[in-house]
């Protein structure tokens, strides 16, 4: 692939993406050329009308003229431009627009905690187990409730995401215990899981590879710590992978008030 | 109103100096305060530069001295780097830049630029600049208190601040700033309003007094939501309500004792709603302090002048509608996020009509490079680029990934930092000899200025390259998250620079100092200049001007046609004009 000047952006890894980085492109290109115009007046201004004692200040066309506004009009035209063109629609596929019915999206439960990312997935079922905040211990970090039949075949990991390639995945964002956010530089992704809330992320990951999810809001003294990895592969190893991951026979429940 | 008898100064130290009632005195009392925080919270940051160019290694110089709880072997800790994070903002904002541009400069300079003789309310005035005191001593020493200082971000979301130790004290200082700063705003108004010179319509009023009064609307309508928040969030840790707590946390293995119901975005909300306000708290003064300098240097009125005040009423009122775009990816509804997009969009227009306008005012003028004149021309680009770089901000789409990167860190830096206090620097300038009858140096003024200009930029530009490559604000050890470390080498461009910046300050330290006790003594108008302020004495005797002045004309009174001198001072009575 040839080397193209991006504004410094990590590779691209969404189907979004490309939609982001060009918004990001254009107003930055936009940013350039109105500081350079600017700037180059202002220049003018300052070695045009420096003080020379033979000359005098002229006075005309200062108080009363709206010619200050002219950079305002234009400035808002393009900023109405971005909105209606850009930013409401882009906006609403990102974030209000989630995949469901017949297209079958990859599920699954993203549960942050100080300072790890632990993930649910429904396994063959396609159903999510029951968690209960009461049941959470240390081998069971997400307190997922093994009498519930839909908890049986659930994979829980942490730290590490496997989606496939070309298929879109929902995730369902939540935390045990302070404000984190899900951040994924190649995905242009960014999300706050807050506590209360079950909030929902949708991405098409395009591009197979091994991508970082840091922590993106500040949440304690290992904030910086708080990664983890998402693996983006084909649909075919990604099928392999789950086969791999999902429990070999039904989990043993644990007797009901029994948290260890 | 005032209840001083002028012409009597009150004679024992304590009345006079310290439990002052004078505007002029507690101006100056902000005035030192609050640069003493400033430097305090620049010395945090240089601390946290440290860390962040060379993450785990010991700091050079003071890592030692540090305790060895919070800095094992001079290596800084991630409680210590989050600690000082939070105190870093705070002190910068709450007891820096907002005592400095509103209340040491709006003390000293409003109630002269209106003919005043003192403040509406001397005994609040003196109980707003304590209050101030005590909370801010609070704040600084959280570090040796039990729990230590906050670490939750001087934004304090919910609940991690509910959970972190140390917020209880952050809190309570808090709250006794911003009372401190509702009776300032309180005394601002009725003074601006109520005590104007014979003579001083509204639309007589020079820029400063109109940003002063902008303001003054802002921390009374803004504050008092996060006052509010601030007692409810001590609530929830000292009375164990939750507020902003929701039921089933459990933090690190341990379900959390509350009740539940309460709601971590409540408080972002609360936050945001005055922090947005906050931001043009920072801004307004500064752009006031620029328009003053800008027609005193270029020896012609401003050019629109009327623009600029309604440009200035307009953020006022916007201020207070667009403070979720701080939230795009918080989790609030996306509906939410395209209204605080428009609203967004439209604040820029006033911002970008001042702006045009400081411009504007160049042209044909006649420019005098004095010291403030230097440091009010870089305002204008460098605020500039703090105001584009907003664009990508506050643009829905384009936030979801420049969210909480360094290049917000960037754009708030090059508004405040090159904005806000750039403007504060060339005001200390041109009102200095106002204040103490003696001039600054110009040469070490010039050091000061092109060194620190250029200092600045070198901290924060590489920001922007930084935040474009996808790294996180606070995180104690960038190093730590591999896609960081393409970019790695601009925090220590960074780093050097803000080492850079801080020796720069020395000449400036050294100036005013010199300056107040050594400098050149000059006249009641050193600049020629046009505003009430300089037709008193410098500095003002106790109740300002020996009889009370009356205004004749509009503010910026400079080359008048006809008129003998180039400036034609508001309370010279001129039939020519």
């Amino acid at each position: 692939m040839s080397y193209a000047f991006n504004w410094g952006l990590p590779p691209a890894a969404a189907s979004f993406a490309p939609e982001i980085d060009s918004g990001i492109a254009l107003i930055h290109w936009a940013m350039l050329i109105i500081f350079v115009l600017w700037g180059a007046f202002f220049t003018y201004l300052l070695i045009r009308y420096r003080h020379r004692a033979d000359v005098g200040v002229s006075l005309d066309d200062t108080t009363h003229s709206l010619k200050s506004l002219v950079p305002d009009v234009i400035v808002m035209i393009f900023e109405i431009g971005l909105i209606i063109f850009y930013a409401i629609p882009v906006w609403a596929h990102i974030k209000m627009k989630f995949p469901g019915g017949n297209e079958d999206p990859v599920e699954l439960n993203v549960i942050a905690q100080q300072f790890a990312w632990n993930v649910q997935y429904p396994g063959p079922d396609g159903k999510f187990g029951r968690r209960k905040p009461e049941l959470i211990n240390f081998y069971n970090p997400i307190g997922l409730d093994l009498t519930d039949p839909a908890a049986q075949d659930d994979v829980v990991l942490a730290n590490e995401i496997h989606l496939p390639a070309g298929a879109k995945a929902l995730i369902h964002l939540s935390t045990l215990d302070v404000i984190h956010s899900f951040g994924v530089p190649e995905f242009r992704l960014k999300q706050d899981a807050v506590p209360g809330m079950e909030i929902p992320v949708w991405v098409k990951p395009t591009q197979a590879g091994t991508y970082e999810l840091a922590c993106a809001q500040l949440c304690g003294f290992a904030h910086s710590l708080m990664t983890g990895v998402v693996v983006v592969q084909s649909p075919d190893q990604y099928q392999a992978w789950l086969k791999s991951r999902a429990p070999a026979k039904p989990q043993q429940a644990a007797a009901p008030g029994a948290n260890f | 109103m005032s209840d001083d008898q002028h012409g009597h100064a009150p004679r024992s130290f304590w009345r006079r100096y310290v439990f002052a009632t004078d505007h002029k005195v507690i101006g100056l009392q902000y005035f030192f305060t609050s640069w003493v925080f400033l430097l305090i919270g620049f010395t945090m940051v240089l601390l946290m530069r440290w860390e962040l160019a060379y993450p785990g290694t010991p700091i050079p110089f003071v890592g030692r001295l540090i305790s060895p709880l919070l800095a094992p072997g001079g290596i800084m800790t991630g409680e210590l780097y989050n600690s000082l994070g939070a105190m870093h903002g705070t002190l910068m904002i709450f007891l820096g830049i907002v005592p400095l541009g509103f209340a040491a400069f709006g003390n000293y300079i409003l109630p002269l630029q209106i003919g005043a003789d003192d403040m509406a309310f001397p005994r609040i005035n003196m109980a707003s600049y304590w209050l101030y005191f005590v909370g801010g001593v609070l704040m600084l020493s959280s570090f040796i208190l039990p729990g230590g200082a906050a670490q939750s971000g001087w934004t304090s979301y919910a609940p991690l601040a509910e959970f972190n130790p140390g917020q209880t004290t952050w809190l309570v200082s808090m709250v006794l700033i911003i009372t401190s700063s509702l009776l300032g705003a309180i005394n601002f108004l009725t003074t601006g309003i109520n005590m104007r010179a014979p003579g001083l319509s509204l639309f007589r009023l020079p820029v400063f007094v109109w940003a002063q009064l902008v303001t003054s609307v802002l921390l009374l309508l803004a504050f008092p939501p996060l006052e509010a928040a601030a007692v409810l969030q001590l609530m929830d840790r000292v009375l164990h309500t939750s507020f902003f707590i929701p039921a089933g946390l459990v933090v690190l293995g341990t379900k959390v004792a509350a009740s539940g119901g309460g709601s971590p975005l409540l408080w972002e909300h609360l936050f945001w709603f005055l922090g947005h306000p906050e931001v043009y708290v920072l801004l307004l003064p500064a752009m006031g302090i620029v328009c003053e300098i800008i027609a005193a240097n270029t020896r012609k009125p401003l050019h629109g002048y009327k623009i600029i005040v309604y440009s200035m009423l307009a953020i006022g009122v916007l201020s207070f509608v667009v403070w979720a775009h701080h939230m795009f990816v918080s989790g609030m509804s996306p509906m939410l996020g395209n209204f605080f997009l428009v609203t967004t969009m439209i604040i820029s227009v006033p911002s970008v009509a001042i702006l045009t306008s400081m411009i504007y005012s160049l042209q044909g003028g006649s420019i005098r490079f004095s010291v403030p004149m230097l440091f009010a021309l870089a305002f204008m680009p460098l605020f500039g680029i703090g105001g584009l770089t907003g664009l990508p901000l506050g643009l829905t789409v384009t936030d979801i990934y420049l969210h909480d990167t360094y290049y917000i860190i960037g754009h708030f830096h090059y508004v405040v930092v090159t904005g806000s206090i750039i403007a504060l620097m060339g005001g200390v300038y041109h009102w200095f000899p106002k204040w103490f009858g003696r001039k600054m140096n110009d040469f070490w003024g010039k050091v000061h200025f092109w060194g620190s200009v250029a200092a600045m930029n070198g901290v924060f530009f590489p920001m922007f390259i930084i935040g474009l490559h996808g790294e996180s604000r606070r995180l104690y050890d960038p190093t730590a998250q591999i896609h960081n470390l393409p970019a790695h080498y601009w925090h220590i461009v960074s780093t050097v620079s803000a080492g850079l910046l801080m020796l720069f300050q020395l000449p400036f330290i050294i100036n005013v100092i010199h300056g107040i006790f050594w400098g050149e003594k000059t006249q009641e108008n050193p600049w020629k200049a046009t505003t009430l302020e300089w037709a008193c004495p410098s500095p003002p005797p106790h109740g300002n001007f020996e009889k009370p002045p009356r205004v004749y004309h509009d503010p910026y009174g400079y080359s008048v046609p006809g008129y003998r001198e180039d400036w034609l001072p508001q309370n010279v009575e001129w039939e020519g004009a």
